[in-house]
């Protein structure tokens, strides 16, 4: 109820300051004239197009990297050998900037929706890779013993509902970092998206239409954060750690 | 010293096996895209080590570390003061939800529009980029302080803010930091390659525009190098931050 005070008080704000002169309305133009923008945008085929091209670029490329991460994960994660052997390699490429491979890909691939994917899924790839890491690391002795005995696959019930957990953290980060090298690679290579729209408003001084654009992936990385918390309880429903916020 | 000599060896291994085949495999290429990694290494000598060093990337650094300051500092002192009080919390929760979900570099074009092209545009949207995970864990880590602790401190007159709530959140505020290292450089490349007359995300772009590829690929390097720097320089602050707290986890877990 607060929240939705406090998100009325910043649409009046920035209402207000530009009418008021306070802010230049050339830099900062008032709420109601963006709204305005949107609507227009929104009857325009091309802004969904954008739309449509920008999710396609985030969902593919999160799920590349989702799968890749889990597959490499729990086969380095799995192997103690591989584990050690791999540790500073990976300590290495983690941090390396995403955007060092703009150049590269823009080379190789040139202004395509590949050249934005490879950055996507090396963003969110490494996300992954860790956080499943950290899973497969965390299995319990005594779950690990029994499992031994018991000759139960171990994939399937030990690594898997060890790592689950951590693979939601891990899908829930990328899926956000993935939506910003989505619409940064669209920004900086100029492949077709809302981050091109953006380029495309800026060149154009259309200062309205930009702050809708940027309205509009603000919102897209609201319901991002707000889907991959959803699905985050949805597969972990048995976990202690969601099952201890439901009230006894 | 034998199991040392054997830590370094696994340590070492891989990234020494992989740059070999690297360079042995790429050795002679004739693809004008994909130079070996021998003409690499040469365009990196010759177009880092020198003037450039100073010219290019020192800029791009400064810019870096005076945006990521103030960023840490605005951080903290916003997200300790919306952490205190559950009131401006439940406010302005939801505005910060939606400011920290818009991708920062899509800003640089909006935040050009007043402050220019110049180090003042890449200062603020490098901050404006860097501040939300720390805001954000900041709030948590003051939100989740014992409470048991508080009123602690309340009883024996102790300032709680500096030795309290600051140190409790410490370890929150050194993972919101962290993340928001990465995002400092990756706006650090983008603003210079958007839109700049100097820097090294600039200068990349301007070696992939004359096709001056070998050139173009030490750059790649260049930036991964100084990823990876930045990243061991900030752990080991952390390790010297947190060390009451590394401390007190080692000695739970025996």
């Amino acid at each position: 109820m607060k929240g939705l005070l406090g998100l009325a008080c910043f649409g009046a704000l920035w209402e207000l300051l530009p009418r008021l002169g306070v802010v230049p309305s050339q830099w900062a133009p008032p709420l109601s004239e963006v709204v305005r923008a949107l609507g227009a945008e929104a009857r325009e085929r091309r802004f969904w197009d954008a739309v449509t091209d920008t999710l396609v670029t985030w969902a593919l490329g999160l799920g590349i990297a989702v799968v890749a991460g889990i597959v490499v994960g729990v086969v380095i994660g799995a192997v103690p050998l591989l584990r050690t052997a791999t540790a500073s390699t990976i300590e290495f490429l983690r941090p390396i900037p995403s955007v060092a491979l703009i150049p590269l890909a823009v080379v190789l691939y040139g202004v395509t929706i590949t050249s934005t994917l490879i950055l996507v899924v090396y963003a969110s790839f490494w996300q992954v890779l860790i956080q499943v890491l950290h899973g497969v690391a965390d299995v319990d002795p005594v779950a690990r013993d029994t499992a031994s005995i018991y000759r139960l696959p171990k994939v399937r019930y030990l690594y898997w509902p060890t790592a689950l957990p951590y693979v939601a953290t891990g899908v829930r980060l990328a899926a956000s970092v993935a939506l910003i090298l989505a619409v940064t690679g669209e920004l900086v290579i100029g492949s077709p998206g809302l981050g091109k729209q953006i380029a495309l408003a800026q060149m154009s001084n259309a200062v309205p239409q930009m702050y809708a654009l940027v309205l509009v992936t603000g919102l897209i990385g609201v319901a991002a954060n707000v889907l991959a918390r959803f699905a985050e309880r949805r597969a972990l429903f048995w976990h202690p750690s969601v099952r201890r916020e439901v009230p006894a | 010293m034998s199991a040392t000599l054997k830590r370094v060896g696994i340590w070492l291994g891989l990234p020494v096996a992989l740059v070999t085949v690297w360079w042995f495999a790429s050795a002679g290429s004739t693809d004008f895209f994909r130079p070996s990694l021998q003409r690499i290494v040469q365009a990196f000598r010759e177009t880092w080590l020198g003037p450039r060093f100073v010219e290019e990337v020192l800029p791009s650094l400064a810019r870096l570390a005076v945006g990521y300051v103030l960023a840490v500092i605005l951080g903290v002192v916003i997200g300790v003061a919306i952490g205190l009080s559950v009131r401006t919390r439940a406010l302005t929760e939801p505005v910060l939800e939606f400011l920290r979900a818009i991708p920062p570099p899509i800003l640089v074009p909006v935040i050009m529009l007043f402050a220019g092209i110049e180090n003042t545009m890449k200062v603020i949207v490098i901050v404006f980029g860097c501040i939300w995970p720390i805001l954000l864990n900041t709030v948590e880590g003051v939100r989740a302080t014992d409470e048991v602790l508080t009123d602690t401190c309340q009883v024996y007159g102790v300032k709680p803010l500096r030795h309290l709530v600051l140190q409790s959140a410490s370890p929150q505020i050194m993972t919101g930091a962290r993340q928001a290292l990465a995002i400092g450089i990756i706006l650090m490349v983008i603003s210079e390659m958007v839109a700049a007359n100097n820097g090294l995300g600039f200068t990349i772009v301007q070696f992939q525009r004359g096709f001056q590829i070998p050139e173009m690929w030490s750059g790649v390097l260049l930036l991964g190098l100084i990823g990876v720097a930045l990243a061991g320089l900030f752990h080991l602050a952390e390790r010297r931050v947190l060390v009451w707290y590394h401390g007190s986890r080692d000695a739970d877990r025996r």
